[in-house]
């Protein structure tokens, strides 16, 4: 396991960070736009050219300064960073398409302003998966809260400014309240933040505090949804879909469950959390955030707060298994991180599409339209099935880690509620693909004119689908990245 | 009683100084003039002034001025025997800086004046209030 | 020449100030480049003194040549040095900042306005870099009195707002005064390390207790923590812009430094901290400034007053951080000094550049402003997530020494107010930016299909000054590990923990 000293992970981060003056002295939105694809397309390659050195059991690191004495920002590029990373900067490319297809379809204002910032939305996610040390990951999750927010009030309109303050109550203030003075306080009780295989923070502290200051962890990083933290993402829906495909399914969500996954086998580590049965109580509290989440995605008429209350069971699922605590469960929490993503993006892209092809933002209005956009429903079917966990979808090897992870650990609560779960994923998004395709003609919304949103908002679902099914036949590289993540 | 008396009577100029003090203090504070504040604050600048000029004062001692002393002033002196010069010419200074500070607030009064065309407090707030 | 900065970095502004006002009575063009490069020259002194401390260590400079006790001697150490750049710096800034605002407000009164600027920057030099007592004193009241009229030539209430400023800066400042009365009394000197020497071995007695109550009394009203802040709030809101760039920043944090001075260099640590419950007060007194300044800004629906109450809180930042008394919130204090100056300077500027162009810092007057003043906006983003504690911006690096210096002491309070502080300010800033990102101004109808023409930006030196300050306040963030290994952390005496 050798440690080698690299500026990649540092390249990874400022590549789109460099390149916002580009962007904003564009003259034309074409230029602009090709160079997003070049920022995004160089992040991925950089992160891609990593990941052989992790798979041999490597670490990448580089330290930038020294900003407090005996703290520095340093990025430290192991497998569960990578696996993220890989995950969000492969979608970013396919997003930028997609962008490009939605804000010309709907003739958009301030798309540079939303270009630059959905790039340093990217700078950040990347260096919050690269974090070698808690101050770093706080450093650049704080920079995507902010940066984020210009991109969820983007219409700015009414809706768009009380979703905002959602936005910023439910994410800044619990990172200032509960992260920030537990970061101190693990400082102050052992002098080092940085995240170690084993954790380092067990003896340091009693019992009690070991488990308030877990608490004040997962429900600080607001990001991961977990109830009660949750409201602000259906309300972060205003956005544009792309910014609610990408940040919302993939970038902004998974830096809050990778942070809590982090945080639980690097500052605590799993011998701590076993021992003080902590695991078990998180499990309780991510399965209760399961089991309500889906509840409520059923009772869900807008389409994208469908998808956004099923996102928030599905990031307490990779809680879940982190929390779980066994080999199995773990493996199975990590790999959702990549199989949900897809899945999700692809449910996402075709909300955006059937909405950019027919304005319609409600389910009970989308009957029949399977017809007319069957590409964009077909990625859906697959996109659904991927979240419920079926195959032949990538989804289906994370959920079956994640049971085969509760019969491991004894957790058949955990088991029970997994498979109700997943009864009640199917609940919720099956009949909007039935109601798509099969319906009595007199019953269809659409008449002949609605035909398939523009080639680039098409064109994307089908490639995320398509990445679904291709994990569900090749998903070694995202397990072999979480069993070394966690340390198998 | 009488050690207490004693005792205020052998400070009585730190007893002066505070009555003054206390007098421009409470000018300031209660009278709703600003001409009448302006002299609270006056008096309250000389009562510490004259707390300095008390402490260098010693019984039985003449002013700091040697007579005939060019050319020779290197002769010893006794200490004991002349007030101590210093808190005075430190007072001159600080003379200096109440007297600017008087300027400064009687010309934003006047200022104030030619606004309001009061120079009552309350009138003034209430005027503001409007 | 090289020896004399400590002498050169007051005399230069001083005569200067002279000279800009005669120049102004020839014409009114000369007196920004005067003042320019007076106030340039103490950068450089500054700078320069501050490579030698950092170089070879305190040293000292008599002025006159006479040697002290009976002469005043100007010593010059880390502590000194740091604030002297941080207080030249600012001035000259926000000097280049404000010529446009300067030459629309006060086309008659150019040259005296310049003149009294140089002489409150005098001031402000001259009681960071003396070592004598007294002379800080007189300094002081040359900043208060400039203060003063620079305060008072604003509209509206300015002149009552300095009147009532006048009252309690007397107030205060006699008080000082006062205490170094009774310390002259005890000891028989006023140079700064004489005194120190001379308390060590009365430290018991009734006197030098008094002394210490007096000033502190005294200097915490010159510096506004709560509750003695009253005149801050209405003085700071109404002065004219291009004063108040000057007068927020600094005024209060070179009283602090004046405590940092008195409490630990002059009465010493092992004096200051020896009262148990006296240092117990004055944390719950600080984190209730810190809590009443956060409260106290959310009712106000300006940005200047807004931006007021903050100072008060951060006030209460850096006396509690002296107060907790380890090294870290020690540092964290003096830290908070430069970086508060930079932020307030900030957003000050800011605050200028929106009030000149859209004739109004109210809530209603700020509607669009990210719209037509992109720049200014970002600036006072940049500010405003300083203030609010975000990282990589220096805000957050003082604020991480202070909570780590509360925890270790086990003052809890004090952690509990910074972290509220920095949720109340998220809040207050947000309200700004909101208003200036979604509310569509006066003639524009929604934010679709608007173009670049709506832009109506602060004219050049004031933006390209914000753009160096916001620059600078994440550069203070990145580099203050170093400032706090190489100028702060020496420059704490030797005996606190």
């Amino acid at each position: 396991m050798a440690t080698i000293y690299s500026i990649k992970p540092l390249l990874a981060v400022i590549v789109s960070l460099l390149l916002i003056p580009v962007l904003i002295s564009s003259r034309t939105p074409n230029i602009r736009e090709g160079w997003t694809f070049a920022i995004a397309l160089a992040k991925f390659l950089i992160v891609a050219s990593m990941v052989p050195a992790v798979l041999l059991g490597n670490q990448i690191v580089f330290t930038v300064a020294e900003i407090i004495p005996g703290l520095a920002i340093r990025f430290k590029v192991d497998a569960l960073g990578i696996l993220f990373a890989l995950v969000a900067s492969l979608l970013w490319i396919v997003t930028s398409a997609y962008s490009i297809g939605y804000m010309r379809g709907l003739k958009e204002h301030s798309q540079t302003r939303y270009f630059c910032f959905f790039a340093l939305a990217l700078s950040a996610t990347i260096g919050v998966a690269f974090s070698a040390n808690l101050l770093t990951l706080y450093l650049f999750y704080e920079m995507l809260s902010f940066a984020t927010y210009p991109l969820v009030t983007h219409h700015q309109d009414r809706e768009a400014r009380s979703s905002g303050r959602k936005y910023l109550l439910y994410i800044v203030g619990p990172s200032i309240g509960l992260v920030l003075p537990a970061m101190l306080i693990c400082y102050h009780l052992t002098g080092t933040l940085e995240f170690t295989p084993r954790g380092f923070l067990a003896g340091a502290a009693s019992p009690l505090m070991t488990a308030v200051l877990l608490f004040m962890f997962i429900f600080g990083f607001a990001k991961a949804a977990i109830m009660p933290m949750h409201a602000w993402l259906p309300a972060a829906m205003v956005a544009p879909t792309p910014v609610s495909a990408l940040l919302h399914a993939v970038a902004v969500v998974k830096v809050g469950v990778f942070s809590i996954a982090r945080v639980m086998t690097g500052v605590f580590g799993v011998d701590l959390l076993a021992g003080l049965h902590l695991g078990t109580i998180v499990c309780y509290i991510a399965g209760f955030t399961v089991i309500v989440a889906s509840l409520m995605a059923i009772s869900q008429d807008g389409l994208k707060r469908r998808l956004a209350f099923s996102t928030i069971g599905q990031l307490s699922y990779i809680v879940l298994g982190v929390a779980l605590l066994s080999p199995k469960g773990m493996t199975g929490g990590l790999v959702h991180i990549a199989m949900h993503a897809f899945g999700k993006i692809t449910l996402f892209f075709c909300a955006g599409a059937i909405f950019v092809a027919t304005g319609k933002k409600y389910i009970s209005e989308m009957t029949g339209i399977g017809k007319r956009m069957p590409v964009t429903m077909v990625a859906f079917f697959i996109g659904s099935l991927s979240v419920i966990g079926l195959p032949p979808t990538g989804g289906f090897f994370s959920k079956w880690y994640l049971v085969l992870g509760t019969l491991e650990s004894g957790q058949t609560t955990m088991l029970i509620i997994l498979l109700t779960s997943s009864l009640l994923n199917a609940a919720y998004f099956l009949p909007i693909v039935y109601h798509a395709f099969f319906c009595s003609p007199e019953k269809a919304m659409f008449g002949d004119d609605i035909q398939e949103a523009p080639l680039w908002c098409v064109v994307p679902p089908v490639i995320t689908a398509a990445g679904s099914v291709f994990l569900f036949f090749y998903p070694t590289l995202f397990v072999r990245l979480a069993e070394l993540a966690i340390g198998l | 009683m009488d050690p207490v008396i004693a005792f205020i009577i052998a400070k009585y100029n730190y007893w002066m100084y505070i009555i003054l003090m206390m007098i421009g203090l409470c000018g300031m504070i209660i009278k709703k003039n600003l001409i009448k504040k302006i002299i609270g604050m006056n008096i309250f600048q000389t009562a510490i002034i004259l707390f300095y000029i008390s402490i260098a004062a010693k019984k039985n001692a003449t002013i700091p001025i040697i007579a005939h002393a060019h050319g020779d002033g290197h002769a010893a002196v006794n200490a004991a025997g002349i007030i101590n010069p210093l808190p005075h010419v430190l007072m001159l200074t600080a003379i200096v800086v109440a007297v600017a500070t008087l300027g400064v607030a009687l010309a934003l009064a006047i200022k104030i004046y030619r606004q309001y065309h009061t120079l009552e407090e309350d009138e003034i707030i209430s005027q503001i209030r409007e | 020449m090289n020896s004399h900065f400590p002498a050169l970095i007051i005399v230069v502004p001083l005569l200067s100030a002279f000279v800009i006002v005669m120049a102004g009575w020839l014409n009114k063009k000369y007196c920004f480049p005067l003042a320019a490069a007076a106030l340039g020259s103490s950068l450089v002194s500054a700078v320069a003194m501050l490579s030698r401390v950092m170089d070879s260590g305190p040293f000292t400079y008599h002025l006159g040549g006479w040697a002290p006790p009976w002469g005043i001697e100007y010593r010059v150490d880390h502590l000194n040095a740091l604030v002297l750049v941080v207080v030249a710096a600012v001035a000259f800034i926000n000097l280049i900042a404000t010529r446009a605002i300067v030459r629309a407000d006060f086309p008659e009164k150019t040259g005296s306005f310049y003149g009294l600027y140089s002489l409150f920057a005098t001031g402000l030099l001259g009681v960071v870099v003396t070592g004598d007592a007294f002379n800080l004193f007189v300094l002081l009241e040359i900043t208060a009195l400039t203060g003063y009229a620079l305060i008072g030539i604003g509209k509206q209430h300015a002149p009552l707002a300095s009147l009532n400023y006048i009252f309690m800066g007397t107030i205060g400042a006699s008080f000082y005064l006062l205490g170094v009365g009774y310390l002259y009394l005890a000891t028989g000197t006023l140079n700064m390390a004489d005194l120190a020497l001379h308390l060590s071995k009365i430290s018991g007695s009734t006197v030098v207790l008094a002394a210490f109550l007096i000033c502190l009394t005294g200097l915490y009203m010159k510096m506004a923590l709560f509750p003695l802040h009253a005149w801050l709030p209405n003085a700071y809101a109404c002065a004219p812009s291009a004063a108040a760039g000057i007068i927020a920043p600094l005024t209060t944090k070179v009283m602090v430094y004046v405590l940092i001075r008195i409490t630990l260099f002059v009465f010493t640590p092992a004096f200051t901290y020896a009262h148990l419950p006296l240092n117990q007060a004055m944390i719950w007194l600080a984190s209730l400034a810190i809590v009443m300044g956060s409260i106290l800004a959310l009712s106000q629906k300006s940005l200047k007053k807004i931006l007021v109450y903050i100072i008060v809180a951060e006030v209460g930042y850096m006396v509690g951080g002296l107060w907790i008394g380890n090294r870290i919130s020690i540092s964290g204090s003096i830290l908070h000094i430069v970086n508060d100056a930079a932020m307030t300077l900030c957003v000050f500027l800011a605050a200028a550049g929106l009030q000149f162009k859209l004739k109004g810092d109210s809530f209603i007057a700020l509607r669009g402003s990210f719209r037509k003043m992109p720049y200014t906006m970002a600036a006072l983003v940049v500010g405003g997530l300083s203030i609010i504690g975000v990282p990589p911006t220096c805000g957050f690096f003082s604020k991480w020494y202070l909570i780590s210096g509360a925890l270790t002491a086990g003052t809890y309070q004090f952690v509990v107010a910074l972290l509220l502080n920095s949720l109340v300010n998220v809040v207050l800033f947000f309200r700004i930016f909101e208003i200036g990102y979604f509310e569509p101004f006066p003639g524009q109808d929604s934010h679709r299909g608007q173009k670049a023409q709506a832009i109506n930006e602060a004219p050049l030196s004031m933006v390209a000054m914000l753009l160096l300050v916001s620059a600078g306040l994440i550069a203070l963030g990145l580099f203050s590990s170093d400032m706090v290994t190489r100028i702060i952390l020496p420059s704490i005496p030797a005996g606190i923990l």
